[in-house]
């Protein structure tokens, strides 16, 4: 696996998924707009999106569509890109190669979730907006505990 | 019953509720939905109750090919003792929750002819907690898992205060940063292992198991579920999130959602990868030994100084998880009973005391513990049940709360670790001190007249009721331990004799 061209290219896109997967945990830490955590919150979903069709990515396969009835067989489900690959080779004289279908199903599942997250998140935005004027945490966290100040002193002063 | 209907049950649990939700959103009849959604729920509770009796019956584990594909291809539901056990739990406390009428400061922030949306999303949240428990698929269980955690954001959202919108939107973030976590794990496994069927896998890890992706795996699937159960350090999304939630919401899931993601975490070290790779390779309760006792001391000594009833609460149920995950990483039959049980007992116990607390501050107009002040004289009969549900959460003999401990302390025994035990007291003294702080503001301090506000009449029966239904069965379950702790004995007992069968192939 080392040194082979193929394997560092096969591990270049870890290395990207991994930055992708940072950017967007560092966002969602780090911004203090929510609109901005979201995004992040997006782009950190859609590094394990990136993840699951990486490794089902088989080197030379092609789109898993059934080309002949008795080819239904030809790669089994499963294996990192790396090994598919190895395993492909030795089987390629005999049967067609085609990518493993089973993440890319998983992920359109993955991206529904993703979806379903960010509208509800948006929608919760909406409503902060509305009800704190703002979107942004520091100013939110300033108007709770003000708010939450005032509620404490109340009694005392009267 | 005829065999047929028999034959489905096991998804027959997560069908009903999940078809009562979308009939919720479509008939906004505030009475009609009410009833449906006890309907659904109950008849979810009925058919977790066939499946117990069947599991406990035959002895072997429930296997249901969800439309007929059959499991390498097909999802597949695996209901065992333990699962059966969970999703009875998870589906009574959500019933008699259910039933419980919330109005005025404990509503929700719905107007009044949308409050069937509110039902809809506790329908789907039920469904995705009983699914989570129900599936032998470790894909499955994050989709069952995110509609679920859609559904309780959703919930939360609804509270009255505007608090509830951001203490939704941080648990959305958390919880969604928790659930990729997890949906990253299940990858790495995947990629090793060609399958995503909990046995399968655990069939074909011993021979990849020396690679540092199972390993890495393990953690991400650990960190992911970790944050749903709120152990120690990640426990931050779950104060205000409970706090801020309409109180049917926050009692539901102070009752399931956290039980359920133990359950998961149990499923996914003792089926898939087995107590010997967890524990003996990756030395798994180093981690979680400490982390447990943190949560036990930091949790209750947090809820001493609240002064919010329902923070209180909420950062008693971080102590309650630190239990259950002590329970694990003892790692003897006796220690994990004493978790499992406690995920019964804490669970009626915590849903209940929220519902009471709910009540009282309808009643009395105020969450704080001043609030409660002259409780015992104004409202005697939900205070008690208050008592009666903090002892409980103590550990008094006679309590439901004092079985698991009880076990708790057995098992640290039995490991060698006397000083676990020891601190395990201790902790049970930190709950004296937070339950005595409301116990003292209701018998010792004279009700203050709150400007604005007029104490009036007693409280409703369609509150009380439900409440001291779930109060009561920490009670009776503390003397009546049969049911619960002989189940979650035999369901351990299974668990770990699977787990070490499957540790040995």
């Amino acid at each position: 696996m080392i040194g082979d061209a193929q394997s560092v290219a096969g591990l270049a896109i870890y290395w990207a998924i991994i930055g992708l997967m940072m950017t967007g945990l560092y966002a969602v830490i780090a911004r203090e707009n929510l609109i901005k955590k979201i995004m992040g919150l997006s782009l950190f979903q859609s590094s394990a999106i990136l993840f699951y069709i990486a490794m089902a990515k088989v080197t030379g396969g092609t789109a898993p569509i059934l080309i002949e009835d008795k080819h239904a067989q030809a790669t089994r489900a499963g294996h990192g890109a790396a090994s598919a690959g190895a395993d492909g080779t030795n089987h390629a004289a005999a049967e067609v190669l085609y990518s493993n279908p089973l993440p890319h199903v998983l992920m359109l599942t993955a991206i529904v979730v993703g979806v379903a997250t960010l509208a509800l998140a948006l929608a919760m935005v909406v409503r902060i907006q509305d009800r704190y004027g703002t979107v942004e945490e520091d100013e939110i966290v300033q108007q709770d505990l003000r708010s939450s100040l005032r509620r404490a002193f109340k009694p005392a002063a009267e | 019953m005829p065999s047929s209907l028999q034959q489905h049950l096991p998804v027959l649990t997560v069908l009903v509720p999940m078809l009562a939700a979308p009939l919720c959103v479509l008939i906004p009849n505030r009475a009609f939905t009410r009833v449906l959604a006890i309907l659904a729920s109950a008849g979810s509770f009925a058919v977790a109750l066939a499946l117990l009796a069947s599991v406990r019956e035959s002895g072997v584990p429930i296997h249901y090919a969800l439309g007929g594909w059959a499991p390498p291809l097909g999802i597949e539901l695996r209901i065992t003792l333990l699962s059966a056990f969970v999703i009875a739990t998870i589906t009574f406390i959500s019933t008699v929750v259910l039933a419980f009428e919330a109005r005025g400061l404990s509503a929700s922030g719905l107007p009044e002819s949308r409050l069937n949306l509110f039902y809809a999303a506790y329908l789907l949240a039920l469904t995705g907690l009983v699914g989570m428990v129900a599936t032998n698929d470790l894909f499955n269980v994050f989709v069952f898992l995110e509609i679920s955690s859609l559904a309780s954001y959703s919930m939360i959202s609804l509270g009255k205060d505007r608090r509830a919108l951001v203490a939704a939107y941080s648990y959305l973030l958390i919880g969604t940063v928790g659930a990729t976590f997890y949906l990253l794990g299940v990858g790495l496994l995947y990629q090793v292992t060609g399958t995503l069927n909990m046995l399968d896998i655990a069939a074909r890890l011993p021979e990849v198991a020396h690679l540092r992706s199972v390993a890495v795996g393990f953690v991400f699937l650990m960190v992911g579920l970790f944050i749903k159960l709120a152990v120690f350090p990640l426990h931050q999304w779950l104060p205000n999130a409970y706090t801020h939630a309409p109180a049917k919401a926050a009692a539901m899931l102070a009752g399931t959602a956290t039980k359920v993601s133990y359950y998961v975490l149990l499923r996914v070290i003792f089926t898939v990868f087995g107590a010997a790779f967890v524990f003996g390779q990756l030395g798994l309760a180093r981690v979680l030994l400490p982390l447990s006792l943190l949560a036990m001391f930091v949790g209750s000594a947090a809820a001493i100084y609240q002064t919010d009833l329902r923070r209180l609460l909420a950062y008693s149920s971080i102590a309650q998880v630190g239990y259950m995950t002590l329970g694990l990483s003892l790692q003897n039959a006796d220690a994990l009973t004493g978790g499992v049980v406690h995920l019964f007992n804490h669970g009626v116990t915590k849903s209940g005391l929220f519902l009471i607390v709910a009540a009282m501050a309808t009643r009395a107009g105020g969450w704080s513990v001043d609030a409660m002040a002259g409780a015992a004289k104004s409202m005697p009969i939900a205070f008690g049940g208050f008592v009666l549900g903090g002892l409980s959460l103590i550990g008094v003999p006679g309590t439901a709360g004092f079985v698991s401990k009880w076990y708790l302390v057995r098992g640290a025994l039995e490991a060698g670790k006397p000083w676990v035990a020891f601190l395990i007291l201790l902790s049970s003294m930190l709950a004296v001190v937070y339950v005595w702080r409301v116990v003292e503001a209701g018998f010792f301090q004279e009700p203050q007249a709150r400007e604005g506000f007029e104490a009036s009449g007693r409280i409703p029966l369609n509150m009380l009721v439900p409440a001291g239904v779930l109060l009561l069965a920490s009670l009776v379950f503390g003397i009546w331990t049969e049911p619960t702790l002989g189940t979650a004995a035999s369901a351990v007992e299974y668990l770990l004799s699977f787990s070490n069968s499957g540790a040995s192939m």
